[in-house]
């Protein structure tokens, strides 16, 4: 696992800037993101709703619905044979045959996300159908009960309809969905919010099993920073559309360098250890039409000083060297 | 009441002969004994020809008590019939059976002036802020209106400003005049929910019902309106019943917690040790299953920044088996405990008989046969670290 933090690079994201609306009107909901994705890890991105953290994820995958328009960068993915492809220069079918087949992505709210007017069968093999032409009907069930195995559930499941699915099966098939063509990345946008946390470490664990066997990576999204402490290999922490920390997830939770991972991560009252007082963070998320001038964070921030409210800080390295990076003037040597 | 045989199980503590008027401490404020609600199923055609309509069982034989002063927590996974409880205690639902006391009186107010005077006592916060507030009327009309109901708005159009502004910096919205004429779409979710906490405290009540208070919130600002409430509790003495699904922030708030499953309390006492010495399994599985951070240096997976698949793996030896199989329908609940069928140590009578409160040290109780005949040298619960 630890290594897989220094495997090749799979996605490429540098500067993307996405934008609801248009023209003067416009809200910036992603600024000037940059962030790798490496093989096989996992990469935990947490922020509090409004932080841009599931925009960034459709911006990415393209799959923004109007006003939502990315303004600005790059998106590179790399496959396992070399070269690189850029996401957001893909023709209307070069993105149809490429999304699902190298990334997919496992949607906030998946419980509702079924049809609930078809069988799982017909939805899971409507994607084999549009992806695998040349597949047979026998083939594409045969793939689909695999699949269902795959998430623990029994075959004759196949027939069932979502409303006739536990909630946390549901979220299983959703999943299954996502791995039916072998992606080589998996983007998960909350995936287990809706869910009992019994339930939530079932399916995580289920999860964090399939990579080992499977070796995708994968991109979970969620607000639950204690979570993303234990499941992931490195967290990615945004704040009014930008990344504030990124560090190993092991780092941030020994030292987060930002105010606001520590603020973050004094949020959540402890199960262990001694009771201690917690007190949140004042204040409440910025509005993205008003940001803030300088850092996002500073009118928040407990250790805001001059700098902070005119100058925006940029994410650079802690120690030269090191893959750890924070945009705070605390730690930048300017 | 669902099963003829079985007597509901009773809280040892509260024989039922005991004298309303003068219960333990008395400091309790509002108590439910043996309150069960039903609800009942829509007649299918399948269904059409039998007798007995099928019911779900959303709550069955709770027993509680809000004390002034105190926050009681009460845990359990969404369809447990927490939020019944809420509804129960605030009589915006009819029992089916059991007994509801305020201040040791039994109360029954579905509607009227009863049910007016009984809310002026007996208040409830939603979940949802955004859904609470009425979005075309600004914060002054909404709590305007709860201060002239409950009779508090005073006699001039000074004594009526001068509530208001002491509602506002009650709940901590300061200055008052900044969010008294604003929309509730100008607020962000926390100060939304502050403005129904306002409400709420706008008809001085003694019990404050607080269903997922916080869980529509953003992590960040949760612990600053769990802090408010704690604040009120100690200034205004108010009893709490919190109600949430996060085990962690009933230890961080709450004095005392009740852990439910399936329309059943299982487990009660302190909250320190309900969460430190979970006895019932069902507990020892929630806490197990808590998000931990801490776990990844507990299992010894030192330097696994990949903490991810190895404390999970580590964790899936020894309870694996256990965290099979989801709750059961209640519609037909399982006999005997409604646990058995998930519960790594079921005996033969937890398939058959409801197991009954049994006592603990520290005043911890739990609903488990594990328990039965051990009642003053209880085994030590087991520790909660999975």
């Amino acid at each position: 696992m630890t290594a897989s933090v220094t495997n090749p690079a799979v996605l490429d994201i540098n500067g993307l800037c996405v934008d609801y609306g248009l023209g003067d009107s416009a809200v910036r909901a992603v600024r000037d993101v940059s962030l790798t994705l490496h093989r096989g890890e996992v990469l935990g991105l947490a922020g509090e709703s409004g932080s841009g953290k599931s925009t960034l994820a459709y911006g990415v995958t393209r799959l923004l619905s109007p006003p939502g328009v990315v303004t600005g960068g790059e998106v590179r993915y790399h496959p396992r044979d070399g070269g690189s492809t850029d996401i957001l220069s893909l023709s209307p079918d070069q993105l149809r045959a490429f999304r699902w087949q190298e990334i997919s992505l496992v949607f906030q709210g998946a419980m509702n996300s079924l049809n609930p007017v078809h069988t799982v069968l017909s939805q899971l093999t409507d994607v084999l159908k549009a992806h695998r032409p040349g597949m047979s009907r026998a083939e594409r069930i045969a793939r689909a009960e695999e699949l269902l195995a795959l998430v623990g559930i029994s075959a004759d499941r196949l027939s069932s309809y979502p409303h006739q699915l536990s909630g946390g099966m549901r979220q299983r098939v959703m999943i299954a969905m996502a791995l039916a063509l072998d992606p080589e990345i998996v983007i998960l946008d909350e995936p287990t919010t809706a869910l009992d946390v019994v339930m939530q470490r079932q399916i995580l664990r289920q999860l964090a099993r399939l990579r080992e066997e499977l070796d995708f990576a994968v991109v979970f999204i969620t607000h639950d920073i204690s979570l993303l402490i234990e499941f992931s290999d490195r967290i990615a922490i945004m704040y009014g559309g930008r990344i504030v920390e990124q560090a190993r997830s092991k780092e941030i939770y020994e030292t987060a360098h930002h105010p606001y991972s520590d603020g973050l991560l004094h949020s959540f009252p402890a199960l262990h250890g001694p009771r201690r007082e917690l007190s949140g963070i004042p204040g409440s998320p910025p509005d993205l039409t008003a940001m803030p001038a300088g850092c996002a964070f500073h009118p928040r921030c407990p250790k805001a000083f001059e700098p902070c409210d005119q100058r925006v800080p940029v994410l650079q390295p802690v120690e030269p060297g090191s893959g750890r990076t924070v945009a705070c003037w605390l730690h930048a040597d300017h | 009441m669902p099963e003829g045989p079985d007597a509901p199980p009773r809280d040892d503590s509260t024989p039922p002969d005991t004298p309303p008027a003068a219960p333990p401490g008395n400091d309790v404020v509002l108590e439910a004994r043996d309150l069960t609600k039903h609800f009942r199923v829509r007649r299918t055609l399948r269904t059409f020809a039998d007798r007995d309509r099928p019911v779900v069982h959303a709550v069955d034989d709770v027993s509680l008590r809000l004390r002034r002063g105190t926050v009681t927590a009460v845990v359990g996974e969404s369809g447990s019939g927490k939020s019944t409880i809420a509804r129960l205690l605030a009589q915006l639902y009819p029992a089916t059976s059991g007994e509801l006391r305020l201040l040791g009186e039994p109360v029954r107010a579905p509607k009227g002036r009863a049910f007016r005077a009984y809310c002026r006592q007996v208040q409830l916060i939603f979940q949802d802020p955004f859904g609470s507030l009425n979005p075309t009327h600004t914060v002054r009309y909404h709590l305007t209106r709860a201060l002239r109901i409950h009779g508090r708005a005073g006699r001039t159009s000074a004594d009526l400003e001068q509530a208001l502004a002491e509602l506002l910096s009650r709940v901590h919205l300061t200055p008052p005049e900044r969010y008294l004429n604003s929309f509730p779409h100008e607020l962000s979710g926390g100060q939304r929910q502050r403005v129904a906490i306002a409400r709420a405290m706008a008809a001085d009540p003694k019990v404050l019902l607080a269903d997922e208070p916080v869980s529509m919130l953003d992590v960040s600002i949760r612990l600053g309106i769990l802090n408010l409430l704690r604040d009120l509790k100690e200034r205004l003495n108010l009893a709490i019943l919190y109600i949430t699904h996060d085990i962690a922030s009933a230890r961080y708030f709450a004095d005392e917690t009740l852990v439910m499953y399936a329309g059943r309390m299982v487990e009660g006492g302190d909250s320190e040790t309900v969460t430190q010495r979970p006895a019932h399994p069902y507990t020892q599985l929630l806490i197990g299953s808590a998000p931990d951070p801490d776990r990844i240096s507990a299992t010894g997976n030192g330097d696994g920044t990949g903490g991810g698949s190895g404390a999970a793996e580590g964790a899936d030896a020894s309870e694996g088996q256990e965290t099979a199989g989801e709750p059961p329908s209640l519609i037909s609940p399982p006999p005997g405990c409604r646990f058995h069928p998930r519960c790594p140590m079921a005996m033969e009578r937890c398939r058959t008989d409801v197991p009954p409160r049994f006592d603990l040290p520290e005043g911890q109780w739990a609903a488990c046969w594990l328990y039965d005949g051990t009642e003053r040298s209880a085994p030590a619960p087991q520790e909660a670290t999975a």
